[in-house]
């Protein structure tokens, strides 16, 4: 059989399908999403093959904005369009928005009972830690090269010196794409 | 200008710059939304992150949840529209280019190239964080403790925030 032909025996979801799937992504994916869209769509429902998500996810990672929203509209471009991606983002952000609102009133009417605050101060350093230990993470994984790590240090020492986050991003691109083009290059 | 109206420029701002997720624009949103407009404070702006995080869903939602607080459910509209439409927009404009884009030699310096300032910024959003979160010594030892726990185990960091709120009910 061709690949061609494999192509067309996958099933084709509609949008209303692509909708309830990312609904359930959405309320499901506590922490990252990818890892749950990639489960349902390429285990579950068989609607893309690993390399075809993959490279959805891929190029969503290079595109600013949340990487999960990102590769929703990816896919729900490639099945549906515009409106497929109006259905898989909208899916995706249905759930947790619904809840978030919840969350924001509770917020407001309680955040400033003590036991609240209490327990919400333990959660906010809690959550500190977390980013704080994502960051370790990611430099212990990378073990970037000098360079790198130069443009990655001024990027955090201009961030915590309230620069705009414009002239970070745009200033360093280019210094961080030159280190990374030398460690590629080799 | 009213204020919705400048919540959505606010975060309509961050939405095309958000290069490493809701972490790397942290520093940013503070710096408007704490400093520049004075909305709320170090506290508050630290719990309501940290809340989006436990929840379900893309971080990036913080915005939303921080527009609600400044201006109810007319605030998390503009912050949620500002900080999505944009970079959406971009990703629908890009999806019909993905297949072209496959193998493209530019495309992994890229991805790459961007890594580091990400990884600066989630560092300079962790320091941010631990400087409004750590009061004491408590809330220092957990920030420490979920540090380690982060960088050394695979468990969901959601463990973590279960456990910092536990520890906060029975110790502050």
């Amino acid at each position: 059989m061709t690949l061609a032909a494999a192509e067309n025996d996958r099933e084709r979801p509609g949008n209303a399908a692509l909708f309830l799937a990312y609904l359930q992504i959405g309320l499901t994916g506590f922490g990252g999403v990818n890892a749950w869209a990639r489960q349902l769509l390429v285990e579950k429902r068989g609607w893309m093959t690993e390399q075809e998500y993959a490279e959805t996810l891929g190029v969503a990672q290079v595109l600013p904005g949340p990487n999960a929203i990102n590769c929703a509209i990816g896919v729900g471009v490639r099945f549906g369009g515009g409106f497929g991606a109006l259905a898989c983002s909208i899916g995706l952000l249905a759930g947790p928005m619904a809840l978030l609102a919840v969350i924001a009133s509770l917020y407001d009417a309680y955040g400033q009972l003590p036991l609240v605050r209490a327990v919400l101060t333990g959660i906010a350093a809690a959550a500190a830690g977390m980013v704080l230990g994502t960051a370790v993470k990611m430099v212990d994984r990378l073990r970037p090269t000098l360079p790198l790590i130069t443009v990655g240090i001024t990027a955090l020492v201009l961030a915590l010196l309230r620069v705009p986050l414009p002239f970070v991003v745009l200033g360093l691109a280019p210094f961080g794409l030159l280190a990374a083009w030398q460690v590629l290059r080799r | 200008m009213t204020l919705l109206l400048q919540i959505l420029l606010a975060f309509g701002t961050l939405s095309l710059l958000a290069i490493g997720g809701a972490n790397a624009v942290l520093p940013e949103m503070h710096r408007l939304v704490v400093e520049v407009h004075g909305w709320m404070d170090d506290a508050t702006f630290t719990q309501l992150f940290a809340l989006a995080q436990a929840a379900p869903g893309p971080n990036i939602l913080a915005a939303s949840v921080m527009g609600w607080h400044i201006a109810g459910p007319a605030g998390l509209a503009m912050a949620t529209i500002g900080m999505l439409v944009p970079a959406a927009i971009l990703a629908w404009g890009m999806a019909g280019l993905t297949h072209r884009l496959r193998g493209n030699t530019w495309l992994k310096p890229a991805q790459f190239g961007l890594v580091p300032v990400a990884v600066g910024l989630i560092a300079a959003s962790g320091v941010i964080m631990a400087n409004a979160a750590g009061t004491g010594w408590i809330t220092v030892g957990i920030i420490a403790a979920s540090t380690a726990f982060v960088w050394r185990t695979k468990y969901s960091p959601l463990w973590v925030l279960a456990g910092g709120g536990a520890l906060g009910l029975v110790l502050l």
